[in-house]
C-alpha cells in the first residue's frame, strides 16, 4: 500500500465513523421518550395553526431520514439546533465552554507528555532506585479514577496547604492556569501513570538490543545512542500509548470539569443530560466525538509516518 | 479419619493450587481483595449493621466512635454499612458490562475468525466506526435517552467495550483457527459452528479470563464515575460512586473521610482487578 492510499483510506474511514456516529446520536435522541413538538412548545397547548407552522419549521412532519439530513446539514454549517434549557442557540453556548474545556484537555496533555515520558525514559535508563519506585508509584495511580485523584487533590492542595483554588474557572489568563492546575493534574494524573509505565517498557527493550551494545561499544557517546538509537526506535509505542490516552481525557472531561465544577463542554453535556436538554446533549457529543475520532487518526497518521512499513502494508516486528 | 481429612485437604488444595498457580503473591492478594468484594456485594445489604438510607442530620459528619467504625456522612447515615451495602451495585454494574460485552466480543470474534473475508473486513470495519465512542460519552447519551439509571449505563458501557474486547479475542480466534486440530474436526465433518462453540471459545477461555477481569477494573471506574455525576444509581440508594459526589462537601468542610473511604474502595478494588488481570494475561500468553 503506497503512503497515499495508506493516506485515503484512513480518511474515508474517519469520515465513515463520523456519519454513523452522527447518525446514533440523531437517532439515539429521535427515540428518546417525549415528542420534539412538546419539547419545543415546553409542554404548554398552542393553536393548532401555530403546532402546525412549529412542525412546518422544524421539518418535523417529514420522515426520519429527512429530518436526519436537515440535522446534519444545519451541524455543518455550525447550527445545533436551540437549547430548550436556556432559549439560546446550540453553538452559541458552547462556543463560550469550548475553550476551559480545550485549555484543561491541552494542560493535562502536556503533563502526560513531559512527565509521563520523561518518567518513563528516566525509568527505561535508570535501573535501580528510580526504576523500581517509578514502578510502584505507577502502579498505584494508573488505577486512580478520575474523580478520586480530584478528591485528594482538593484535601491536600487546597483545603489543607491552600496553595490552589479548589472550585472554578478564575479569571485572566495567569488565574485560569492557576484554577486549571488541579483539574489538568487530576485528568492526567492515571493516564501519566499508564503513559509512564510503557515508555519505561519500550525504552528498557530498546535499550537492550544488539545495535545499542553495538554503539556503546563503538564509543558512540551515551547521549548521541540514547536519542538516536533509543528514543527513536522506542517512539513508536510511545507514541501510540500517549495519543490513545490523550484522546481517552477527552471523555473523561465530564468527570473532572463537574468535581472541580468548571464551567466548560463536559460538565454542561453533564448538565444537560440530567435535565433533558437534547439539542445541547446532541451537539456536545458530536464536538467530543469529532474531537475524540480526530486525535485518533493523527495518532495513526503520526504512527505511519514513525515506521514506513505501516503504510507500506507490511507487519511491525 | 485422618486419611478423610488428607484426602479432602488434597481435593481442595489441588484444583485451587491450579487455578492460582503461577500468578504470584501480588495476584494471590488481588485475588483475596476480589473474593472480599465479591462476599459484599452479595451479604453487604444484609449484614450492614445500621439503616443505609434513614436521614439523620442531627449526626451530620460526626466521627467514627460507639460501634460506627467510620462515622457518619452527610446526611448522619452510618458510612460502614453504606460501603457494605453499596458493594452490591459497585460490583453488580461492571460484572454486567464484562458479560454483556464479552458475550457479543467473543461471537463477532469467533464468527469473523470463522468466516474472514467479507465478514471479517466488515466486522473490522464497524468495530473500528464503534471506537469512535468513548464509554463514558455514549454511557451520558444513553442515560439522557433512557433516563438516569444503572441498567441504561451499562448497557451503552457494554457496547463502547465491544471493539476493544472483539479485537484481541479476533486475534486469539484466527490462531486457533488455524491449529491442525481445527482442520481435523472439519475433515471428520463437524460443523463450523460447533467447532467454534466447543473447541475454539473453550481453547480461548484463559485469555478470555484475563481480559474480563482487566475490563472489570475499566468498568468499575467508568460506572463510578458516571454514578458520581449523578447518572448512574441514583442517591439516596447506597453506591460507592454516589457516595463519593455525595460527601464531597466534607473535603471543603475539612472533614473528608466519608467521600475518601468510598473512594478508597473503589481504588482498591480496581488495583486488585487490575495486578489480577495483568497476571492471568501474562500467564495466558506462556501457556
Amino acid at each position: 500500500m503506497s503512503r497515499g492510499r495508506f493516506l485515503l483510506r484512513r480518511l474515508t474511514m474517519l469520515l465513515a465513523s463520523l456519519l454513523v456516529a452522527s447518525f446514533v446520536i440523531f437517532g439515539s435522541m429521535y427515540l428518546a421518550p417525549g415528542s420534539a413538538l412538546s419539547a419545543l412548545t415546553g409542554g404548554r397547548a398552542l393553536p393548532p395553526a401555530s403546532m402546525a407552522a412549529l412542525q412546518q419549521r422544524y421539518h418535523l412532519n417529514q420522515p426520519f431520514l429527512a429530518q436526519y439530513w436537515y440535522w446534519l446539514a444545519n451541524a455543518l454549517h455550525g447550527n445545533l439546533g436551540t437549547s430548550i434549557e436556556w432559549r439560546e442557540n446550540v453553538t452559541t453556548l458552547m462556543g463560550g465552554l469550548a475553550w476551559t474545556t480545550a485549555g484543561l484537555v491541552l494542560y493535562a496533555s502536556l503533563i502526560i507528555c513531559v512527565l509521563g515520558i520523561g518518567l518513563g525514559v528516566l525509568a527505561g535508563l535508570r535501573p535501580g532506585w528510580v526504576d523500581t519506585s517509578t514502578l510502584v508509584g505507577t502502579a498505584v495511580t494508573a488505577a486512580l479514577p478520575s474523580f478520586a485523584a480530584a478528591m485528594v487533590l482538593v484535601a491536600v492542595f487546597a483545603v489543607q496547604l491552600g496553595w490552589f483554588p479548589a472550585l472554578g474557572n478564575g479569571a485572566g489568563l495567569l488565574d485560569n492556569v492557576r484554577h486549571l492546575t488541579l483539574p489538568a493534574i487530576a485528568l492526567a494524573i492515571s493516564s501519566l501513570a499508564i503513559v509512564a509505565r510503557v515508555t519505561r517498557a519500550a525504552v528498557r527493550e530498546e535499550a537492550g538490543r544488539e545495535h545499542v551494545q553495538t554503539a556503546v561499544s563503538r564509543g558512540i557517546p551515551y547521549r548521541d545512542i540514547v536519542r538516536r538509537h533509543i528514543l527513536r526506535n522506542a517512539a513508536i509505542p510511545i507514541t501510540t500509548i500517549t495519543g490513545i490516552t490523550i484522546a481517552s481525557l477527552i471523555a473523561v472531561d465530564a468527570v473532572v470539569e463537574t468535581a472541580f465544577s468548571l464551567n466548560g463542554l463536559g460538565a454542561f453535556l453533564v448538565k444537560a443530560a440530567q435535565d433533558k436538554d437534547l439539542a445541547v446533549v446532541q451537539g456536545i457529543s458530536l464536538v467530543l466525538v469529532i474531537a475524540f475520532v480526530v486525535v485518533n487518526v493523527i495518532v495513526d497518521l503520526l504512527y505511519a509516518a514513525l515506521d514506513p512499513r505501516i503504510s507500506l502494508g507490511t507487519a511491525p516486528a | 479419619m485422618t486419611a478423610v481429612t488428607i484426602r479432602s485437604f488434597a481435593a481442595i488444595r489441588r484444583p485451587a493450587g491450579g487455578r492460582l498457580a503461577g500468578i504470584g503473591a501480588a495476584g494471590i492478594i488481588s485475588a483475596a481483595v476480589i473474593a472480599v468484594a465479591a462476599l459484599a456485594a452479595v451479604f453487604g445489604p444484609l449484614i450492614a449493621p445500621f439503616n443505609t438510607t434513614v436521614p439523620d442530620t442531627t449526626l451530620q459528619f460526626v466521627g467514627p466512635g460507639g460501634g460506627h467504625l467510620l462515622g457518619f456522612d452527610v446526611e448522619g447515615r452510618d458510612v460502614l454499612s453504606r460501603l457494605l451495602a453499596g458493594a452490591q451495585s459497585s460490583m453488580a454494574g461492571p460484572l454486567a458490562v464484562v458479560v454483556i460485552s464479552l458475550a457479543l466480543g467473543i461471537a463477532l470474534a469467533v464468527t469473523s475468525a470463522w468466516k474472514r473475508g467479507a465478514v471479517d473486513a466488515g466486522v473490522s470495519a464497524g468495530l473500528d466506526i464503534l471506537f469512535a465512542f468513548p464509554g463514558i460519552l455514549l454511557a451520558v447519551l444513553a442515560t439522557a435517552v433512557f433516563g438516569p439509571g444503572l441498567t441504561a449505563a451499562s448497557v451503552a458501557l457494554a457496547i463502547a467495550y465491544v471493539p476493544y474486547v472483539a479485537r484481541v479475542l479476533r486475534g486469539a480466534a484466527l490462531k486457533e483457527r488455524s491449529q491442525p486440530y481445527v482442520a481435523a474436526l472439519e475433515v471428520q465433518g463437524l460443523s463450523g459452528p460447533a467447532i467454534c462453540v466447543k473447541h475454539i471459545v473453550p481453547n480461548m477461555m484463559s485469555l478470555v479470563v484475563a481480559q474480563a477481569t482487566i475490563m472489570f477494573g475499566w468498568a468499575m471506574v467508568d460506572l463510578a464515575a458516571i454514578s458520581f455525576l449523578g447518572l448512574g444509581v441514583q442517591a439516596p440508594a447506597p453506591n460507592w460512586g454516589v457516595m463519593i459526589s455525595e460527601n464531597a462537601v466534607g473535603l471543603q468542610e475539612g472533614y473528608p473521610l466519608p467521600t475518601l473511604a468510598a473512594g478508597a474502595c473503589v481504588v482498591i478494588v480496581v488495583i486488585a482487578f487490575n495486578v489480577l488481570g495483568e497476571r492471568l494475561l501474562s500467564r495466558a500468553a506462556q501457556s
